[in-house]
């Protein structure tokens, strides 16, 4: 019997090579796992028929010596990347036929190492919400209490973890949508530098704050697939040349600062702000020092993002036409099929952004909304890059509250947004950040401790992070 | 609410939707204003705050590659024309344009 609930990326490693169990029998563990609960918990959207295939080439790898620390290890995929020959739908009934043509980059980086993908992960639709509610293929639950969510968007990939349904998994991140399902279900979740993992092959939401991003039990794993991942693809526009990525390193201050005018945003539960200082607490007896920062700018961040996002999203979502590919209804003339596939296709959520975005952008409302917005996110920028002068992270609670019941917040799309507030600086600034569980609530719900770290220093949060996980 | 004043009108909706090319049922017209007022309530708190330099467009670079084929010819064709709604030979077939 292989114990799920403890098992790591090394220790799978460490029995593969010392043959107490082979990559074929971790896989049916899993897989009977995800027989007993994916019907529950809906993790997944599909298992994947080519998984004996991937698990023969796994095998070889041991057997020629050319396997590395991810042969062999299941992981599950949030269904807006790009795994040929395989549907990828953004668990949206516009694509939910659509299957992809190449292999996303993050894919094919981890085909090279010899990984099996066990099947695609449930999301919010198009990844738009902070609870897996918007999928258009049913809402996954929380394997800490089923009837409460498991965050979004990327909730299938965590609930695929945290339901020991697969050991590692991928979700993307816009603004939280790793970070704060990885809070809701008691996981690591890593959102990188923007740059530094390559978009190629996601679907794209708001291209400007996109990220894939993986959720790990431990910081050590996250770091391991940061190692893997972190890569120059030619094939992306906005990834980090090579020269680029050399680190100028900094002094190492041990000092970790708190804006403590943003905390009170959101509508902080007590018991989270209490875990939170006690999180403050662990550090200090690890030696930093902590310091109260000043930070009015992130103030607007949530703000900011709900202008920004939006119109990447109109301008993205465009190509959904029903002419390419995908869902496509018939109509009397070109314009009635756009009108119609469109608004068929795409659920309620998408809509309300694509909406919301055409008309930020358009004219009359463009400088208002659109232009000031993306001043403040430079503002934001160099507020944080300010701070990092005096500070090596900057701590927060990952997000507000622990995960909250299915259904909650559905009609009010401003409480839903407003689970992401923590989340948004990283994104809009670039930066890394990851969340690490931090303990539970008397009944037994996650908590979740978020730092944040200078462009390009995720070994910064690698080595705080660490040093926290112990304490707790 | 007191002293609310709706930004969003039922015929603003339509309107945006036409520009989006995205049909949305009259019933749903009310829902949408709604929560567009909503969205749109909260992010106008942005006008609070000053900047005082408008946004440096000189920073863009163009980062678009040459346009040189990178590919074999035909080798993406099937997977991708397997994919269109209403294909004729090796055409997407749409609607008449003109």
């Amino acid at each position: 019997m292989i114990d799920l609930k403890t098992l790591t990326i090394e220790k799978a490693h460490e029995s593969f090579v010392k043959g107490e169990f082979t990559v074929r029998e971790l896989v049916d563990a899993y897989l009977v796992q995800i027989k007993e609960k994916n019907e529950t918990y809906n993790a997944y959207l599909e298992v994947f028929n080519d998984i004996n295939e991937q698990v023969i080439r796994a095998e070889e790898m041991f057997l020629n010596n050319t396997a590395t620390i991810l042969t062999g290890v299941p992981f599950a995929i949030k269904d807006n990347i790009l795994i040929q020959g395989h549907v990828a739908s953004a668990a949206s009934k516009i694509l939910e036929n659509y299957v992809s043509t190449y292999d996303a980059t993050i894919i094919q980086l981890l085909k090279k190492q010899g990984v099996i993908f066990l099947g695609r992960a449930n999301m919010d639709e198009f990844a738009m919400g902070s609870s897996t509610q918007t999928s258009a293929f049913g809402v996954s639950r929380n394997p800490h209490d089923e009837s409460r969510v498991p965050g979004g968007s990327s909730g299938g990939s965590a609930v695929a973890v945290a339901g020991d349904m697969a050991l590692v998994s991928i979700g993307t991140e816009t603004c939280g949508s790793v970070r704060q399902p990885a809070s809701f279900c008691g996981l690591v979740g890593l959102k990188p530098t923007y740059g530094s993992f390559s978009r190629n092959g996601l679907i794209a939401m708001g291209n400007s704050l996109d990220q894939p991003a993986p959720f790990t039990k431990t910081v050590a794993e996250a770091e391991i697939m940061f190692k893997i991942l972190s890569q120059f693809d030619p094939l992306d526009a906005t990834s980090i040349s090579v020269e680029n990525r050399v680190l100028k390193h900094s002094q190492i201050s041990k000092k970790i600062g708190v804006p403590r005018n943003f905390l009170n945003q959101g509508g902080l539960d007590q018991r989270v702000l209490e875990n939170f200082e006690q999180g403050l607490q662990k550090l200090r007896d690890a030696g930093y020092e902590i310091v109260d920062l000043v930070m009015p700018e992130l103030e607007y961040s949530l703000a900011v993002y709900y202008i920004v996002m939006p119109a990447e999203v109109s301008t993205n979502l465009s190509r959904f036409d029903g002419i390419r590919y995908g869902h496509s209804s018939p109509g009397d003339d070109l314009l009635e099929v756009y009108m119609k596939s469109r608004g068929e296709g795409f659920g309620k959520e998408a809509r309300r952004r694509i909406l919301l975005g055409t008309y930020i952008l358009s004219h009359g409302y463009h400088d208002a909304y659109y232009n000031k917005a993306v001043s403040l996110r430079n503002k934001i920028k160099q507020s944080l890059d300010k701070a990092f002068e005096t500070v090596d992270a900057i701590a927060t609670p990952t997000t507000p509250t622990p995960a909250f019941k299915l259904g909650e917040k559905m009609d009010d799309p401003v409480a839903m947004y407003l689970c992401d507030i923590f989340s948004a600086p990283a994104n809009l600034a670039e930066i890394p950040a990851i969340a690490i569980p931090s303990g539970k609530t008397e009944d037994g719900l996650p908590l979740s401790f978020q730092l944040m770290a200078p462009r390009l220093r995720e070994d910064v949060l690698f080595s705080i992070g660490k040093e926290f996980e112990q304490r707790v | 609410m007191c002293g609310y004043t709706s930004i969003m009108q039922l015929q603003d909706v339509k309107k945006i939707a036409q520009l989006a090319r995205i049909s949305v049922p009259d019933e749903e017209l009310e829902s949408i204003a709604k929560d567009m007022d909503s969205i749109l309530g909260y992010i106008k708190q942005i006008e609070e705050v000053s900047v005082d330099s408008p946004i440096g467009e000189s920073a863009l670079i163009n980062c678009v590659r040459e346009d040189i084929v990178s590919n074999e010819t035909g080798l993406y064709t099937d997977s991708i024309l397997a994919l269109a709604p209403h294909r004729d030979g090796n055409f997407v077939k749409v609607k008449k344009i003109l």
